[in-house]
């Protein structure tokens, strides 16, 4: 087996790099789409404005590309290269996504992106209008199918264990497509993109109109954006709480650690705004709590309960014993006793095959574990509440206050006031971090409140790596951070400077650092 | 609608497809990107280079991508194994193509020449790197890698890095950067400008001859000190996969196919005489003709390396009974049947699209172009 340092030190790498690739991917799914909005409008009424407004904000556009390109590559080949077994034991399944993802999402994205930049004088107006929203849609598509991925590491179904191979294998797609869970993230992490694109343009539009310059062009950037917000904003809100509603019914620990529900409490549950979880003792000290809100959103109804983490680890303790009998059957099975009886014996405990893996953890011996492993193991199905309770408050305001300022925003440019209030277009600047605070709290509530699984209640974490050494990893960490910071800081200078340049750098003698002075149709 | 059997065969070969494609649509930029210090002379120079790519680069990249995904979807195994036991071969290759986007978008950003000239150097090795590795990787597999399998299917590797550098293995690296620069080469002297047009045609006349020097001594090397792989137990196309449940034993060499079906011979031959048929068309300025042979020539060197070692797609030295072959290394039935249809859709499509960008791009970048758009370039 390997060490539990080799896991702790995998675990990191994949959170480093995903983190990092994530900073990136929001911005391409929400920019992509207002640019091909920006250009519909430009295709519509022909004014030149919303060219320069495509081809500027495509310029920053691309700055950020790059990056997601870079590291998106590390994300095709890391389950590979640190997660051999994991890719092993669920490539069946796992991997069809990530290669329809390559075929019909990531091609198309990737091959209409070098039109977008290099043929405008090469097509039509039509044909290139064209060409950005298939950008659009293949970067969307692309999400999709991560999600669909990510959804069955969540919710694992058609799928069953094979003890022949060793491995989980498909036994129907279609529940791996219409996985309701991998159906609600997508719609919300696209819709967390899109917030994303329009608060980048929102903020830096704000931005000119506090300076002043350039202030048709910024006051449409800020019109498109307050309003794409708006309905982004929305829609992640509203899907998040259809999360809220999908977690209660398939992912108990998960919910409840996000609550620290330590308890089940008689029906309907109350929703606890802010406390201390304390994990040692299992209570939550000075929680504030409001009667029925939890029970409304994680199950729809006042009469049914939410099971407590104590009682889910109880629960979790069953499984364990009886995903022992599992794991000795499968030694059987596979030592050549493969008869009727001891087939039949094995697929009645199957499912909680995951469950006596979990006990690797604590003995080579899985058989011969000790009730004190056992009670160990029942214990560490729980995640370390603490984390996931605060990030996801964390993530809550952020798009709460994401929420007024698109709102706000939207009203006064209804009332063509915006370029005029001053605190709004200052409130609209300072908001620029919270989509990412969002984003990755979000990507962290739902990676660690899977723990201790890769795959839930089918693969641990644990036995899910690579067989590396612990030198290999702190090496690759190493090198991973280096490079990925060294590229964000020159990405950073990067938008820094075209930002202040703005639409001046597409040197069409109209705006602001050119000196032509303003464009009067404000 | 097939067999398991015959999926399973189709899978090894649609895999070549995807690798074939890479070579030949992201192998074309890995190799104008090697070239771009050697043959760009001044900036604008350099720039003619990089535009020549500049709209499909991107697009290409995917060609990798998709065949890594693939591989994952059909066969798990393999994927597990060898991105993990190639650990280090592999970070480095992502390391390096780290340099490719960001250089590409960023270089031009900037006006300052050491800003661009590092940038040029990053692309530069960012390419040569990965076309490197990818050739070591095929000469190791070869030679057999040092892996097994535990009861539980968990892989161990237990080589190093540094024994991937063998000479062999470093002689098909040298086949591979070779092969992409001739197919670099030709594409340059179909698309650039100036005084590149010209140079790019010396490099691709060259090249033709080193190429195909490398693969006679490869296949020399191969025929007479490189001992093979057979399966000595019964071959069950449709078994369950698992690799542990057969034998393997070695034989004398990697040739025994050939000696099976004599036609195969076809195949090397091909190999060494397409690299010289390019370097001929080079030289009469067909460039046209001279790209689609550097293209079928890397299509043959693809196929070849696959038939040598056919069934066997990576073989163990350490316990040869965990050698993965396209027979127990594959996903289920269901997961390659519903692969296939997919490939079989959006595969066409593909390809009808980048067609069009193609031809909607199709011009020959001259240096006044890029000066005159300055800001609409790389």
């Amino acid at each position: 087996m390997v060490s539990e340092t080799v896991v702790e030190l995998s675990r990191w790498q994949f959170a480093l790099t995903a983190m990092y690739h994530f900073l990136f991917v929001p911005l391409t799914l929400g920019l992509s789409f207002m640019l091909a909005i920006m250009e519909s409008v430009y295709v519509m009424t022909g004014k030149q404005i919303y060219k320069d407004m495509t081809r500027f904000w495509g310029k920053l556009f691309g700055i950020n590309f790059a990056l997601g390109v870079t590291t998106g590559l590390t994300m095709e080949f890391q389950f590979g290269t640190n997660w051999a077994y994991y890719s092993h034991y669920v490539g069946d399944i796992f991997g069809a996504p990530l290669a329809i993802e390559g075929l019909m999402a990531f091609f198309l994205e990737s091959t209409f992106i070098g039109l977008f930049f290099f043929g405008w004088d090469r097509l039509t107006r039509v044909q290139h209008l064209g060409v950005t929203w298939l950008v659009a849609i293949g970067s969307n598509f692309s999400a999709l199918w991560i999600l669909i991925a990510n959804g069955w590491m969540q919710n694992p179904v058609g799928a069953y264990f094979n003890f022949e191979t060793m491995r989980m294998e498909m036994d129907s797609f279609a529940e791996v497509l219409l996985n309701p869970v991998a159906q609600v993230k997508f719609v919300h992490t696209v819709s967390a993109g899109y917030v994303t694109g329009a608060m980048f343009v929102l903020s830096i539009s704000a931005l000119y109109l506090l300076r002043k310059r350039d202030v048709a062009f910024a006051r449409r950037s800020f019109a498109i954006a307050s309003a794409f917000g708006l309905a982004s904003i929305l829609s992640v809100i509203l899907l998040g709480d259809e999360s809220g509603y999908e977690i209660g019914e398939v992912q108990q620990v998960k919910l409840a650690a996000i609550e620290a529900e330590w308890e089940t409490h008689p029906a309907p549950a109350s929703f606890t705004v802010v406390g201390l979880p304390n994990q040692e003792e299992q209570v939550t000290d000075y929680a504030v709590r409001i009667p029925w809100v939890l029970g409304l959103i994680a199950t729809r109804s006042l009469d049914e309960e939410i099971t407590g983490i104590k009682d889910l680890i109880a629960m979790n303790e069953v499984r364990i014993r009886s995903g022992m009998k599992a794991y000795d059957l499968l030694q059987l099975l596979r030592n050549g006793n493969d008869t009727p009886a001891n087939r039949e014996a094995f697929s009645a405990v199957s499912d909680d095959l995951g469950y006596g893996l979990l006990l690797t953890r604590f003995t080579p011996n899985v058989s011969d574990a000790t009730e004190e492993q056992i009670k160990k193991a029942a214990r560490d199905t729980i995640p370390q509440v603490a984390p996931i309770f605060w990030t996801f408050r964390i993530m809550v305001a952020a798009g709460g206050i994401m929420l007024f300022t698109f709102a706000t925003a939207f009203y006064y440019t209804a009332r063509r006031r915006e370029y005029k209030t001053r605190w709004l277009l200052k409130l609209a600047v300072l908001c620029l971090p919270l989509p990412w605070v969002g984003v990755e709290t979000g990507w962290f509530i739902a990676e660690f409140g899977r723990q201790p699984w890769a795959i839930g209640e089918i693969l641990p974490t644990y036995v899910a790596t690579s067989t590396l050494s612990e030198t290999d990893l702190w090496l690759s960490i190493a090198g991973f951070a280096a490079l990925y910071t060294f590229f964000l800081c020159i990405e950073v200078f990067l938008m820094v400077k075209y930002i202040r340049k703005g639409p001046s750098s597409l040197e069409t003698g109209r705006y602001h650092h050119e000196k032509l002075g303003e464009t009067q149709h404000v | 609608m097939f067999d398991y059997e015959t999926l399973r065969l189709v899978w090894w070969l649609l895999v070549g497809v995807l690798l074939i494609g890479f070579a030949i649509a992201d192998g074309f930029d890995l190799g104008v990107a090697m070239l771009l210090p050697l043959l760009g002379k001044n900036d604008t120079e350099r720039r003619v280079i990089i535009n020549t790519i500049g709209p499909h680069w991107d697009g290409n990249q995917v060609w990798l991508i998709t065949a890594g995904g693939a591989i994952f979807a059909a066969w798990p195994l393999v994927y597990a194994t060898a991105f993990s036991g190639f650990y280090w071969a592999m970070l480095l290759v992502l390391f390096a193509l780290f340099f490719r986007p960001v250089g590409f978008e960023y270089r031009s950003k900037m006006p300052s020449a050491r800003w661009r000239n590092n940038w040029d150097l990053g692309i530069c090795l960012g390419s040569f790197v990965p076309a490197l590795v990818f050739g070591v990787a095929f000469g190791n597999l070869f030679q057999g890698v040092p892996f097994s399998f535990d009861d539980l299917t968990r892989s161990t590797y237990t080589g190093s890095f540094w024994a991937l550098l063998n000479p062999f293995a470093i002689v098909c690296g040298l086949v591979s950067v070779v092969m992409l620069v001739q197919h670099g080469a030709v594409w340059l002297q179909m698309r650039a400008g100036g005084a590149i047009q010209q140079r790019s045609q010396s490099v691709a006349a060259l090249s033709g001859v080193l190429l195909s020097a490398l693969l006679l001594i490869a296949g020399i090397w191969l025929y007479t000190a490189i001992p093979g792989f057979s399966i000595s137990s019964d071959v069950i196309g449709d078994a369950s996969s698992n690799p542990l449940n057969k034998t393997v034993v070695q034989s004398a060499n990697w040739f025994g196919n050939f000696a099976q079906y004599p036609l195969l011979w076809c195949l090397p031959l091909a190999a060494v005489v397409l690299p010289l048929l390019t370097s001929i068309l080079a030289r009469a300025q067909r460039s046209g003709f001279a790209f689609v042979s550097s293209a079928l020539g890397i299509a043959v060197i693809i196929l070849l390396a696959g038939v040598t070692m056919f069934p066997f797609v990576m073989p163990s030295s350490t316990d040869m009974a965990s050698s993965l072959t396209l027979w127990d290394a594959t996903s289920s039935k269901l997961t390659l049947e519903i692969m296939l249809w997919v490939a079989l859709f959006f595969v066409p499509i593909i390809l009808i699209y980048t067609t069009w960008c193609y031809v909607k791009m199709w011009r020959r970048v001259e240096p006044e172009f890029i000066e005159q758009n300055n800001i609409s370039n790389y």
